[in-house]
């Protein structure tokens, strides 16, 4: 005797079934990581790839200037990290934002570099995310490209990582949207003819071809706020270092891009 | 200048800052808040009473600064290209739910699910969190054009 555990008839429909809340469970789920990069059109990719043809290697030349310009006590960057940093190691750039125990927060790459820019050079610091730091940061960043995000969120780095969780996934402005609607649950989705990408951080600071202008990490956030009509917090604010924090950290296993081509 | 010239110019100042300020006042009515109420997940009653339009209202819905429905939904709309994949499409609509439902649902979807991506196009102002000072205080469409809109999903059977 043939035993059938279900009717023959209605197989279709179980299979339909089937494959539908297959495809429901991985609804919502940022399965696997994917960069900004992978959203890119192939003529987007191959300007990124080319260093002569990615007009965001002018703001890593330039921050290679600044590299090399000695500062009030005569002293340049060169002097400890090497010619062109070749003393500065990959991974550790990888590693930011890092937590400093002496301002008791989270350090970002370019409160280093400003750091040392003050404390080392002599010179008067940079106001956060001027067009000089940017370009001193993507310089110092693109020695790390291709390197792998390795953020840390544990020990003393947890309270700022939660804070910009929750700032991630909370409600602003008048279009009342959080970064998490657009960025994890909708990611690969149509807005008009945009694709929303997952949002990831390893890129900045990138070359925006709408803009046509480098945009900094908190510039951007500047912008994303802006665009669903919300009061942004000032660039190198806590809360936006925090977020800065999370959204590295949420693109651990990247790899690093800078100077990335976005649209 | 004379006595009498001078005396003019100060009438015809103070004409124009009560022509000014009637103006500002005018505009302040036209984005009054009319609170409404959902019952039964739909809102019945017009907001304020009013009657929409559905030619106008296709116009709101394409429109990037008003209502810019297209950039998540779709729309039997084929001159426009490009439409949004985020919710879902609006074919038919009128057809699966009723005007009340359909109101609720522009005014403040979340009001039905707490989830959802879709802002509230007349939402509560002071539900809102750190809103933009150009937008503090307001709704994105008037009670008008969130009646337009109604009446075009309407059409759409």
């Amino acid at each position: 005797m043939k035993y059938r555990a279900l009717p023959r008839m209605h197989y279709i429909q179980y299979i339909t079934v089937l494959l539908i809340s297959l495809n429901l469970s991985n609804w919502g789920h940022a399965a696997e990581l994917k960069s900004g990069y992978e959203f890119l059109t192939p003529e987007s990719q191959a300007m990124q790839d080319d260093e002569f043809a990615n007009p965001g290697m002018t703001a890593v030349e330039d921050g290679r200037k600044w590299f090399h310009t000695p500062g009030v006590n005569g002293q340049t960057c060169a002097s400890c990290h090497g010619q062109d940093g070749s003393g500065l190691d990959p991974k550790r750039i990888a590693r930011f934002p890092v937590y400093n125990e002496e301002y008791q927060k989270p350090f970002t790459l370019q409160e280093q570099i400003n750091f040392c820019w003050e404390e080392h050079l002599d010179n008067v610091p940079f106001v956060y995310d001027c067009v000089d730091l940017v370009e001193l940061e993507s310089f110092v960043r693109n020695l790390a490209r291709g390197e792998t995000v390795a953020v840390d969120t544990g020990g003393a780095l947890q309270p700022f990582y939660e804070m910009g969780k929750k700032i991630y996934n909370r409600r602003f402005g008048q279009i009342n949207m959080s970064c998490s609607h657009c960025h994890e649950r909708y990611s690969g989705q149509h807005l008009r003819g945009q694709v929303l990408s997952q949002g990831h951080s390893n890129g900045f600071p990138e070359y925006r071809l709408g803009s046509g202008k480098m945009t900094s990490l908190h510039g951007r956030l500047t912008e994303c706020f802006k665009s669903f009509r919300a009061e942004p917090f000032e660039r190198g604010s806590i809360e936006f270092i925090s977020l800065e924090l999370y959204l590295h950290a949420r693109g651990n296993g990247l790899k690093i891009e800078t100077p990335a081509v976005r649209y | 200048m004379t006595q009498g010239k001078q005396y003019r110019l100060a009438v015809l100042t103070t004409l124009f800052v009560i022509l000014f300020l009637a103006d500002v006042s005018d505009t302040q009515a036209k984005d009054t808040y009319y609170a409404w109420k959902s019952d039964n997940f739909a809102i019945q009653l017009p907001l304020n009473g009013l009657k929409g339009n559905p030619l106008r209202g296709r116009q709101i819905v394409i429109r990037q600064d008003k209502g810019t429905c297209l950039t998540c939904h779709s729309l039997p709309i084929p001159n426009e290209s490009f439409h949004g994949t985020i919710g879902p499409p609006l074919h038919g609509i009128a057809s699966r739910k009723s005007e009340g439902e359909i109101r609720l649902h522009v005014v403040d979807q979340q009001k039905i699910n707490p989830q959802t991506i879709m802002p509230g196009f007349y939402k509560n102002p002071q539900e809102l969190n750190l809103v933009l000072d150009e937008y503090f205080g307001k709704t994105m469409l008037s009670a008008q054009e969130v009646e337009d809109v109604v009446a075009y999903l309407m059409t759409l059977e």
